[in-house]
């Protein structure tokens, strides 16, 4: 405990966290009150430190991909395409339209999700526990369709260097059509419960202010900085991916308070929900192997024939490597094969195939990116999240750190609260949305 | 402004203490002396540059190869949609600089991070200390030589509250 009494007078300490429900994840808020308003606070994180970037610097590049997955874990696929971009930027490669369109569709399925966990939070703090239900019903469907195609609800390690891990599921549109519908729905449900609910309101608005001024020496990005009415968002200053092609508009705020913070979500998840439909648009699905009349082998037939003659057809793969055939390796991965997984039915019939997939894991081979430096960010749930990654020409990243945008946020959190009540704390805190994993690391 | 027209007012504005001046397609990156931190920082903040975001603070651990560590400072220029990577090398031996919490107020947060994992000391400081450790850890964990698996387990049972 380090906080120093500011006032003479008898003010009382009181600890908020690390453990407590209202601090989503672990974070100690340390608090100096006078009568119910607060002279000073600290905050103190760390507690969810698990040496992210010590442990990248230790993994291969292939290898460091699901430790992205836990950094926001509300929005995994995001975290995992900033690394691919990074990465790809280091390699100068790039991967294949069909699979930008795809890791776009899965962005904004993350983003969406994200949000929606952010409001149904901050909702809950406020006393609307029905708006949390509805959040995280909407957020099973968005998970179903981020399950179908990428066989994981969280952790998926779906996005690749070069590409993506697997193509769509033959019937993902109908999953995807449900999700979208649902989540209008409650996107009009969630507005009518709280735009006008005085509750929601004397907890919101004017409550938690910064100005542009401030935001940006905060370092702020994302949907906090947009609701100061910044108009940043890396998606449209520097567009990576396709996001040039699809139109989309970028939801501002103007004051800057908690209330603004959970407008921008809002419309933000309206906009997201655009880029999605768009998206799928530009993605037909792939036809299943009966509509093509293609009879798979099984992997033992098919390294028996290997034996005699180059396999041919399909090998019916596990259930887990759906969408990774070799036909449709091209559409989903780059041509650059030197950075890439070799097809599994290459790697069980032929030799080089093998040789390949061996050389990709052995220690010392696989990713070595040439000696370098980049610095690539995309537009996380929170802001601007930025991997810098320094090569030194070996597998393994010399160097490898990532700008978490929570961090730069939280640590305008005392500034935020000072001569508020107690009570203010819970929904300004929750308007930030401060996800542990990105901000421990 | 065009980007060799910017090369130009680096050079310009900061002979003498810029070391390396490149770019990376879009942005710009420049090696510049560590006493001469605090004023090209202040200077890039303003006009004719507009690098008013402070995007992000680090430090990489070259005291294999070059027997430095380097500081790495991104700046986003929220006017012109550029970015700009600051470097700065250190001694190995008692690195310090100067603390750029003066002018960005993030840089708080940024730079006990660094001195936690680093032990680079911020001369200027409002308030240096661990971050994401507890006080009391031994070490610097992002250093090279700070062995992985090293375990320091917290052995103040006896006065827990």
């Amino acid at each position: 405990m380090t906080l120093e009494s500011r006032s003479e007078q008898n003010s009382m300490l009181l600890n908020l966290g690390p453990s407590h429900p209202a601090m989503h994840g672990t974070v100690r808020i340390m608090v100096e009150l006078e009568g119910e308003r607060i002279l000073n606070s600290e905050v103190e994180i760390g507690y969810l430190h698990r040496g992210f970037e010590k442990t990248c610097e230790n993994r291969t590049y292939f290898t460091l991909l699901p430790y992205t997955d836990r950094l926001n874990y509300v929005s995994p696929l995001i975290n995992n395409t900033g690394y691919a971009l990074a990465m790809e930027k280091l390699l100068g490669i790039e991967a294949p339209e069909r699979a930008q369109y795809i890791r776009i569709l899965m962005c904004e399925l993350s983003r969406i999700s994200d949000h929606l966990t952010s409001v149904a939070a901050m909702g809950m703090d406020c006393g609307a526990f029905t708006v949390f239900l509805y959040m995280m019903k909407a957020r099973e469907y968005l998970w179903d369709v981020i399950e179908f195609t990428t066989g994981a609800r969280m952790t998926a390690s779906y996005i690749r260097i070069g590409g993506v891990r697997a193509d769509l599921h033959p019937d993902y549109r109908s999953a995807l059509e449900k999700a979208v519908r649902e989540t209008r729905k409650v996107l009009k449900d969630v507005h009518g419960l709280l735009d006008g609910n005085k509750i929601f309101l004397d907890r919101t608005k004017g409550l938690g202010a910064l100005t542009k001024e401030e935001a940006v020496s905060y370092g702020w990005t994302g949907p906090c900085l947009r609701s100061t009415g910044v108009c940043y968002d890396v998606r449209k200053s520097r567009p990576y991916l396709v996001y040039d092609r699809i139109d989309f508009d970028v939801p501002l705020g103007a004051n800057g308070d908690n209330y603004d913070r959970y407008m921008v979500r809002m419309m933000e998840i309206d906009q997201s929900l655009r880029i999605v439909e768009q998206a799928a648009a530009a993605l037909s699905p792939r036809a299943p192997f009966a509509a093509r009349n293609l009879r798979p082998i099984d992997p033992s037939e098919a390294i028996r024939l290997s034996r005699h003659q180059r396999a041919v057809g399909p090998v019916r793969l596990s259930p887990n490597l759906e969408g990774s055939e070799k036909e449709v390796y091209g559409e989903i991965q780059t041509a650059d094969r030197r950075w890439t997984l070799p097809p599994k039915e290459d790697t069980y019939t032929t030799m080089e195939g093998l040789i390949s997939h061996f050389l990709f894991f052995m220690p010392g081979r696989g990713i070595r990116p040439p000696k370098g430096e980049v610095y690539f960010s995309v537009e996380g749930g929170n802001g601007e999240l930025g991997y810098y990654i320094v090569s030194d020409g070996t597998d393994r990243p010399y160097r490898l750190h990532l700008r978490a945008p929570c961090f730069h946020i939280v640590s305008a959190l005392e500034r935020l609260i000072e001569g508020r009540f107690v009570a203010d704390v819970i929904p300004t805190f929750g308007s930030l949305n401060m996800i542990g994993g990105e901000l421990d690391r | 402004m065009g980007p060799e027209r910017l090369i130009e007012e680096f050079e310009k504005g900061f002979s003498g203490e810029t070391v390396e001046a490149s770019r990376d397609g879009k942005d710009f990156i420049l090696v510049i002396r560590p006493e001469a931190l605090l004023r090209v920082m202040g200077s890039l903040k303003e006009d004719p540059f507009f690098y008013r975001l402070l995007l992000d603070l680090t430090c990489v651990d070259f005291r294999r190869d070059a027997s430095s560590f380097e500081m790495v400072y991104h700046l986003f220029s929220l006017e012109t949609g550029r970015r700009i990577r600051v470097k700065v090398r250190l001694p190995a031996d008692a690195p310090s600089i100067d603390s750029v919490a003066g002018l960005w107020r993030n840089a708080n947060w940024l730079e006990r991070e660094v001195y936690d994992m680093f032990g680079i000391v911020f001369i200027g400081h409002p308030d240096l200390k661990r971050i994401l450790m507890y006080d009391g850890f031994e070490g610097f964990p992002l250093r090279k030589d700070y062995p992985l698996r090293r375990r320091q387990p917290k052995a103040d049972k006896g006065n827990a509250i």
